[in-house]
């Protein structure tokens, strides 16, 4: 293991680390997700990943009532109702003082903090499937991009262990961060949302242009890159959003490679148990025929397109 | 290739017909021994006349269609009895009559046999009379409290797998081997040369009657073929005619002398006695493969037609049921399949790869068929091609749960390990559910299922049981008295070899009453070396013997024992019921605390029971502290076990399988220190416990690779995908990578379930729409809408693996 003397006590947040992840990248793969991103995406399915700081979250159906929480929550924010505990979001600070006491997890906390040595502990358990599926680990979020010294550490270790390493990310960072962490990434999952700058600022709180620019330099430098994109329904699923996304990605010097993520409203339950209201509500999946569509439109651009990755 | 109209027509035909009992066997049986009762007959030689009566005139059954011809009973799923080893009471035909899941049958005319001729006649002579007659009152306390199951007391020793002596080979070969044995006899200084001159002329005679039987078959051909509809169906019965007096008196010539030959061995062992798991014909894509080859050549059969031969002998598999049970087994038994194993792939005895065209052939007819029965296995070897793995994979996607899957060089590394040759390793496999053997040269004998978790709560309680009110166990001492960890795992281990040592105790007898009272004359015939050394089968003639004793609950036990550790001696706490103070207090009052817990089945105690579930290292996450405590779990086991001799010259060792006594041992004990609440399953295999693993496939596949399973004779693991996880191309590559990585640390066997929840729970509420869903159960697969609703259940709960 090696050791890293700048940030040896730097632990960045992490909300989950996966194991047998198969869609982040070639082969089998553990993804370590880290909390924080700059974006605000409406339609992200990983809610619990925005904030970079600890969050609480509430699984009502897994509440047996007991009433540990009450006793345990500092700020009285905690109340039973018909035999389950209400939290008071607005009084909740995020402590974690409930989430210690609930054994049967209806309380947890979104969050862990972890050194380099500990990921890399999880992650090292599975080298036999990524040997023998050509996977490795990918770093994704939030924004991993977010927490630049620990991303750099992490990636070197990887790289030192010997695993393929993949990067998912929006590409949103000053351009010295982004030129910092390249030497280490094998592989570059860039989220690319929407071309239209007013509508990207519009619907993501950011412009694209700094994320879009770092995509063009990574592609100039010859980087491994695959471009994502989310279909979400009455966002960007238009035709001059998707002709303009072929046309930029294609291109992208030695960029062939466009993953499209249909839309699914599987986070709204997620939005629920941190207390907050899902932006898209109501909103449907593109049906199977506009995702074929727009797959065949874009494949029109000469791109090798992949629907779900 | 898609079922021709003919395999169609029968295979519609064997899914239609209603099995039922028939009292055929039972009652020529009994003819037989009514004729014979006075003569002065060796017992060999009387069970191989009986043997020759009763191929003799059982009936012989040609159905409309078929190439491959044959029935156990005289009709398909029409089922015989065994009453020489266990006699039906009338009550016992009733329970198998009325029971919602999987009844047979039985007529009026049946039950009226049965209490006019065949209970009067069999009552006191049967073999599980004698067994229970001769077990000690322990043995039947500890028995009837759930410590462990009895496979021989209701079928015969069996898990009996062919090489490929037959296909060179016809019965007047072997009965020329049988005469050089006779030969050889050394009358003046061996003093068992009687014994063995009985045991080899009445070989000779089993031998004899399969020819008569085949050419019975032949008869019966000539005679429909006069009378066939059409000019087609004629030609094809004087086709069977000639194949049926050829083999089984000489060796096969082509690919459906070959099959139809194994076809009559299989119905041979069948009929002599009902072996666990039938017969199975073993590496079948090898063995058919020069006959294949041969035929290809010279013209007379094309891959299509060679496939529907395949097609034609699944249906002959799918007409046999699971010989019906008597007893509380009649009641409790929850399938039709009688675990016919035929192993696809691995290695050829020179070690290369053996993955052929028939190879391919038989993954599609298990893709066409879709059938229950036969339970097609493959050997997955690293020299097999990624293309094979791949189709294999294809197959497995198609939800059915087929094919099981093992790794080839664990399977032969298992079997070097014990002292058997290379090319005797090579030219085995596995059979049954999971287990290892010798094929054509092994009796490997599973005698029992062992409740491990049922041991842990006797330890609790001091050796007392407290469901049956018994104490069942030595007095190792009141747990609230333990000062530490090793302590508890002393006194575990203790009682775990006490009952080690009545299981075996009990196991000598029953070995040697089959030596003595119901020698196997015509399974001697197709395992070596019983023909060359004048030995039975079942007094030690194979040239391997090995005795298994199964154990159960694995997960359980790791769980168990994990939180025992945890809670109780590491960090002794004491859990109020509603509140979240818990308090420090000491080993002996958190131990008290948890037992009254457990007494009460978590009556009041939810809180508590919540922190076990979920603030406790879990077997199957791999988390060192579970799985470490799983390791000891699985030495101690090991120890208590291998290498102890058994009757028959060889040796006792392990295998870790489940079938589906998982749920009736979980159902005789009562909540255990894992959080599991009283009588629900424990876990199955060497699966973690349903539910408690959380970090997906690779985490259980390595928590799993951490038992040495190489110093076993099988484990079963059992994982449940949904569908969407292996929809694509890549991911199926990704299923692969999973298996091969688990093979590459040391997995013996894994198998999948391809479904998803709501599917299994929609096909639970409205089973008429679901009939032909079939799923792992554990070392098999059956209909989903068969089973009982406590199995239902259980795998609805079997953890999802999403990959999304």
């Amino acid at each position: 293991m090696p050791q890293f003397p700048n940030f040896p006590t730097y632990q960045p947040p992490i909300f989950d680390i996966k194991r047998f992840s198969l869609h982040d990248g070639p082969g089998i793969r553990t993804t370590v997700f880290l909390k924080g991103c700059p974006l605000s995406c409406a339609w992200c399915h990983n809610p619990e990943s925005q904030k970079s700081t600890p969050e609480l979250i509430f699984r009502a159906e897994r509440c047996l009532g007991c009433g540990a929480c009450v006793d345990a929550c500092p700020e009285e924010a905690i109340t039973m109702a018909e035999g389950r505990s209400v939290t008071a979001w607005a009084r909740c600070t995020h402590c974690g003082e409930c989430a210690q006491v609930c054994y049967p997890g209806a309380r947890e906390m979104a969050c862990q903090e972890m050194t380099v040595e500990e990921v890399l502990e999880i992650v090292e358990r599975d080298r036999p499937f990524y040997e023998e599926s050509g996977g490795g680990v990918t770093f994704s979020g939030g924004e991993p991009l977010a927490h630049p010294d620990f991303l750099e550490a992490a990636l070197v270790a990887c790289r030192e262990a010997g695993l393929h390493t993949a990067l998912d990310t929006s590409g949103h960072a000053p351009w010295e961060v982004i030129d910092r962490i390249r030497p280490h990434v094998d592989l570059f999952l860039y989220d690319v949302k929407l071309l239209d700058d007013a509508q990207h600022q519009n619907d993501t709180g950011v412009s694209n242009r700094l994320l879009l620019a770092n995509l063009q330099k990574l592609a100039e430098l010859g980087h491994n890159i695959h471009v994502r994109t989310p279909l979400v329904p009455g966002i960007n699923v238009t035709p001059a959003q998707i002709q303009a996304l072929g046309k930029f990605v294609a291109q992208l010097p030695g960029v062939s490679r466009l993953d499209v993520l249909p839309y699914h409203e599987m986070a709204a339950e997620k939005y629920r148990r941190l207390g907050r209201d899902y932006p898209l509500h109501g909103l449907q999946s593109p049906d199977e025929e506009t995702v074929q569509k727009t797959a065949r439109t874009l494949r029109e651009f000469g791109l090798e397109v992949h629907v779900g990755g | 290739m898609k079922m021709t109209p003919r395999v169609a027509k029968l295979r519609d035909q064997s899914r239609n017909a209603i099995p039922s009992i028939s009292s055929e066997r039972a009652e020529l049986l009994t003819e037989f021994h009514r004729q014979n009762q006075d003569k002065a007959l060796s017992v060999p030689m009387r069970r191989a006349l009986a043997f020759q009566y009763l191929l003799e005139h059982k009936t012989i059954v040609i159905n409309e269609g078929e190439l491959i011809v044959g029935e156990k009973g005289p009709a398909p799923k029409a089922s015989p009895t065994y009453p020489e080893l266990c006699t039906h009471t009338l009550d016992d035909l009733n329970i198998l009559d009325e029971r919602e899941k999987v009844p047979f049958r039985v007529s009026d005319e049946v039950r009226q046999t049965y209490a006019e001729t065949l209970i009067p006649f069999w009552e006191g002579k049967s073999m599980r009379e004698a067994i229970f007659e001769r077990m000690t009152p322990e043995w039947k306390e500890a028995y009837a409290a759930g410590v462990f199951t009895e496979f021989m007391e209701q079928r015969s020793p069996g898990h009996t797998v062919l090489d490929d002596k037959i296909y060179h080979k016809g019965m007047l070969d072997f009965k020329d081997d049988i005469q050089r044995s006779l030969d050889a006899l050394d009358y003046e200084n061996d003093p068992d040369t009687h014994a063995k001159d009985e045991e080899l002329k009445a070989m000779a005679v089993t031998a004899d009657a399969l020819i008569r039987f085949g050419e019975r078959h032949a008869e019966k051909a000539r005679e429909l073929a006069k009378a066939a509809p059409t000019e087609k169906r004629r030609a094809e019965l004087e086709r069977i005619a000639e194949v049926c007096s050829h083999v089984p008196a000489h060796p096969p010539r082509n690919t459906w002398e070959a099959l139809q030959y194994y076809w009559f061995v299989h119905l041979g062992v069948t009929t002599e006695l009902n072996p666990w798991d039938a017969f199975c014909p073993g590496h079948l894509d090898q063995h058919l493969l020069p006959f294949y080859e041969g035929d290809l050549a010279d013209g007379t059969l094309t891959s299509q037609s060679a496939e529907e031969l395949l097609q034609c002998l699944w249906v002959k598999f799918d007409n046999q049921p699971a010989p019906p049970k008597v007893g509380v087994t009649a009641q409790e038994s929850s399938t039709y399949t009688d675990f016919v194993q035929i192993n696809i792939g691995g290695v050829k005895a020179d070690g290369t790869d053996a993955i052929n065209p028939l190879s391919y052939m038989m993954l599609d007819v298990i893709e066409t068929m879709h059938q229950v029965q036969p339970n097609p296995s493959v050997q997955l070897s690293e020299k097999n091609p990624e293309a094979f793995a791949k189709r294999v994979a294809e197959v497995v996607r198609e939800g059915m749960g087929k094919p099981d899957i093992f790794n080839s060089e664990l399977v032969v590394e298992e079997m070097l390990r014990v002292g058997k040759s290379l090319a005797d390793a090579r030219g085995g496999g596995t059979s049954g559910c999971v287990e290892t053997g010798a094929f054509g040269k092994e009796a490997y004998i599973l005698t029992g299922y062992f409740n491990m978790p049922k041991v842990l709560e006797i330890t609790l309680h001091n050796g007392f049981d407290p469901r049956t009110g018994k104490q069942l166990g030595p007095r190792t001492g009141d747990p609230r008295d333990f000062a530490n960890f090793e302590e508890l795992f002393a006194a575990y281990e203790k009682q775990l070899n006490y009952f080690i040592d009545l299981k075996i105790e009990g196991n000598s007898a029953i070995e040697g009453l089959y030596a003595e009272r119901l020698p196997a004359l015509f399974l001697s015939l197709l395992t070596d070396d019983c023909v060359a050394t004048g030995r039975d089968y079942h007094e030690g003639g194979a040239r391997y013997d090995s005795s298994y004793i199964q154990g159960v609950g694995l997960g359980t036990m790791a769980d168990a024992l994990t939180a025992l550790k945890v809670h109780v001696f590491e960090s002794p706490t004491v859990e109020t019921p509603r509140r979240g103070v818990s308090t420090r207090r000491g080993v002996s009052t958190a131990m008290g605390d948890l037992l009254s817990a457990l007494e009460e089945d978590f009556a009041g105690r939810e809180r508590l029971r919540q922190l076990l579930l979920n603030r406790t290292p879990k077997y199957g996450n791999d988390d060192d502290t579970a799985d470490e405590v799983m390791v000891r779990v699985f030495e101690a086991y090991f120890d208590a076990i291998d290498g102890r001799p058994n009757t028959r010259g060889g040796a006792y060792r392990v295998n870790l399988l489940p079938t589906t006594c998982h749920i009736y041992f979980g159902s005789v004990i009562g909540a255990t220190p894992d959080g599991r609440r009283a009588g629900m399953p424990v876990s199955e295999g060497v699966s973690p416990v349903q539910g408690a693993d959380r970090h997906g496939p690779t985490a259980v596949l390595r928590s799993v690779a951490k038992m040495d399973q190489v110093r076993t004779g099988g484990t079963l693991l059992n994982q449940k995908f949904t569908p969407q996880v292996l929809e694509s191309s890549s991911n199926l590559d990704k299923l692969v990578n999973l298996i091969r990585a688990y093979f590459r640390m040391g997995g013996h066997h894994i198998q999948f379930n391809v479904v998803d929840a709501a599917t299994l729970r929609a096909a639970q509420a409205n089973p008429d729409q679901y009939r032909d869903l079939i799923v792992r159960v554990a070392g098999y697969s059956d209909y989903f809408c068969d089973l009982t609703e406590a199995l239902q259940d259980e795998i609805i709960t079997r953890t999802e693996h999403e990959g999304v």
